[in-house]
């Protein structure tokens, strides 16, 4: 994986120039730029309202830019304007090529169905119709999540909020997407739990070669998943580099703060 | 981010052949919540490190050798000069190069034993070690192997081996690391006191891998405060007091 992901490097899997999102006369992100390359991890970090989630929710496409642009390899290797897309291809992109984990699983699952049915549904979206293969799969995925396969005909609802995170995991992850968008992953969830569920996220991204845009308010998260990372203030991004360099180095006085914030144990 | 450095011609004009090489390279670092106090680091550090050889940073406590070690690997940014390092072969700037290229040059070049390991939640020793050589694109299976042996070779005790560092002790904990840092075969590996917290045997294993690693043409640039270790590995000392922002009159 690791050969694979130097040879794709060459073409970045998603190119954001200029990214501009207003709300009437406020900021959401203003003049944002990166790029992402096929493989890796990148954390978004910054106080709440820096923007982070209105970068993320432009980037996926879920919220209209104001100007800039973003550009994704499609599978077959053109780059693409996201906002130049219809609202069918972009629907098609999200339920295919890309996942979204929201902090609140209940956001991402369906909570009336049964945890099979989650994760069996994105399945169903790609065109897949064998009911025994469906299960199966969905089978296979709760385990790699940690779920006990008994729990697969129980609704989300029965489940502990570490239980349907992952769950909603799995359901996102199902349809081997080639990027996966995070907002929060491990928001409101106990610390042990959070382990649990960095570890398992970790895990996967690595076995899989995926690559991830996480947002996350918390350093720790940022520094275990995350190579490269930005740093948002007021909309803007003011500080981007390696993640522990970022971390270990930092250089705007806002990411100092950020930094020495952090309560040693 | 980065501001880009202007080469500068250092004192000693003769090109320094090494596969590392130092030049001029300062650092400090301005303290913007303490309204932008400078903390003067090292400045005007030169020096190269050949294949086969290990370079030691002397000096005392403060004087900036875990800085310098930490510039290199790439988690400390550089205020001027250059880190030249030959990567997939091609001399490369690490002091301006792209983040991209420094994961890159970490796992296919420049290997990094840290002080202290920075255990990652359920992951086992077995899996924390193994980690860089998998990355490197060796089997798995084999990647396992390889550790178990370099963990028996460090006498880590072997019902250790599948449980995650976060409880082990700081010797424990400082092999696996070691472990972690030595196995995959890099041109160049730093050593941040990897003996620090080691009883004499292993001390000696590990000076004995040193030599190995010499052997086999590795570069090594390394910290050791204990001076029987230290004698017994290094081929020269460099005494980076001498790179002080301020130096002391003699």
């Amino acid at each position: 994986m690791p050969a694979m992901q130097d040879m794709a490097a060459e073409q970045p899997l998603m190119s954001v120039r200029d990214l501009t999102h207003m709300y009437g006369n406020r900021t959401g992100c203003r003049d944002v730029g990166f790029d992402l390359y096929p493989g890796e991890v990148l954390a978004i970090v910054g106080e709440s309202g820096s923007g982070k989630t209105t970068l993320l929710n432009c980037i996926a496409a879920r919220l209209q830019r104001t100007s800039g642009t973003v550009a994704y390899q499609m599978r077959d290797g053109r780059m693409q304007d996201l906002h130049a897309l219809s609202e069918a291809e972009r629907r098609f992109l999200a339920r295919t090529d890309w996942g979204f984990v929201h902090q609140n699983p209940a956001d991402g699952l369906r909570m009336s169905v049964s945890a099979g049915a989650n994760v069996g549904e994105r399945l169903m979206a790609v065109g897949q119709r064998h009911y025994g293969r469906i299960r199966e799969t969905a089978t296979d995925w709760l385990g790699r999540v940690e779920i006990d396969h008994d729990r697969i005909d129980d609704r989300p609802g029965t489940f502990s909020g570490g239980m349907r995170q992952r769950l909603q995991i799995a359901r996102n992850l199902v349809t081997g997407p080639r990027l996966v968008f995070m907002d929060e992953p491990t928001g409101g969830l106990d610390v042990s739990v959070q382990a649990r569920l960095l570890d398992l996220l970790r895990g996967l991204v690595d076995d899989l070669g995926l690559s991830a845009v996480v947002v996350t308010h918390d350093l720790a998260v940022a520094r275990l998943l995350s190579q490269r990372m930005m740093v948002m203030k007021n909309g803007r991004v003011i500080e981007t580099g390696l993640t522990d360099r970022v971390l270990d180095d930092p250089q705007a006085p806002y990411t100092q703060l950020l930094v020495s914030s952090i309560l040693q144990v | 981010m980065t501001t880009p450095v202007l080469s500068r011609a250092t004192e000693t004009a003769d090109p320094m052949p090494g596969v590392l090489v130092l030049d001029d390279v300062t650092k400090s670092f301005t303290l913007h919540l303490r309204d932008g106090l400078t903390l003067p680091v090292v400045s005007g550090v030169g020096f190269a490190v050949r294949a086969g050889e290990c370079v030691v940073l002397g000096g005392q406590s403060g004087a900036g050798k875990s800085s310098i070690l930490k510039m290199v690997h790439g988690s400390y940014g550089v205020v001027e000069g250059r880190i030249l390092v030959m990567h997939d072969g091609a001399q490369i700037d690490l002091a301006t190069a792209d983040p991209r290229i420094v994961l890159q040059v970490r796992r296919r070049t420049i290997g990094y034993v840290s002080q202290f390991l920075r255990a990652i939640p359920r992951v086992s020793a077995l899996d924390v070690a193994a980690e860089p050589l998998i990355r490197a694109g060796v089997e798995p299976g084999t990647a396992r192997d390889r550790t178990a042996g370099m963990f028996a070779r460090l006498n880590l005790p072997e019902r250790l081996w599948s449980l995650p560092p976060a409880t082990f002790s700081g010797g424990e904990q400082q092999r696996v690391n070691i472990a972690r840092g030595f196995l995959p075969d890099l041109p160049v590996l730093l050593l941040d006191e990897p003996t620090a917290s080691l009883d004499q045997k292993n001390r000696e294993v590990v000076v004995a891998m040193i030599a190995e690693k010499k052997q086999a043409g590795t570069a090594l640039l390394g910290i050791f405060h204990d001076a029987d270790v230290r004698d017994a590995v290094a081929d020269r000392v460099i005494d980076v007091g001498r790179f002080a922002e301020s130096p002391v009159a003699a």
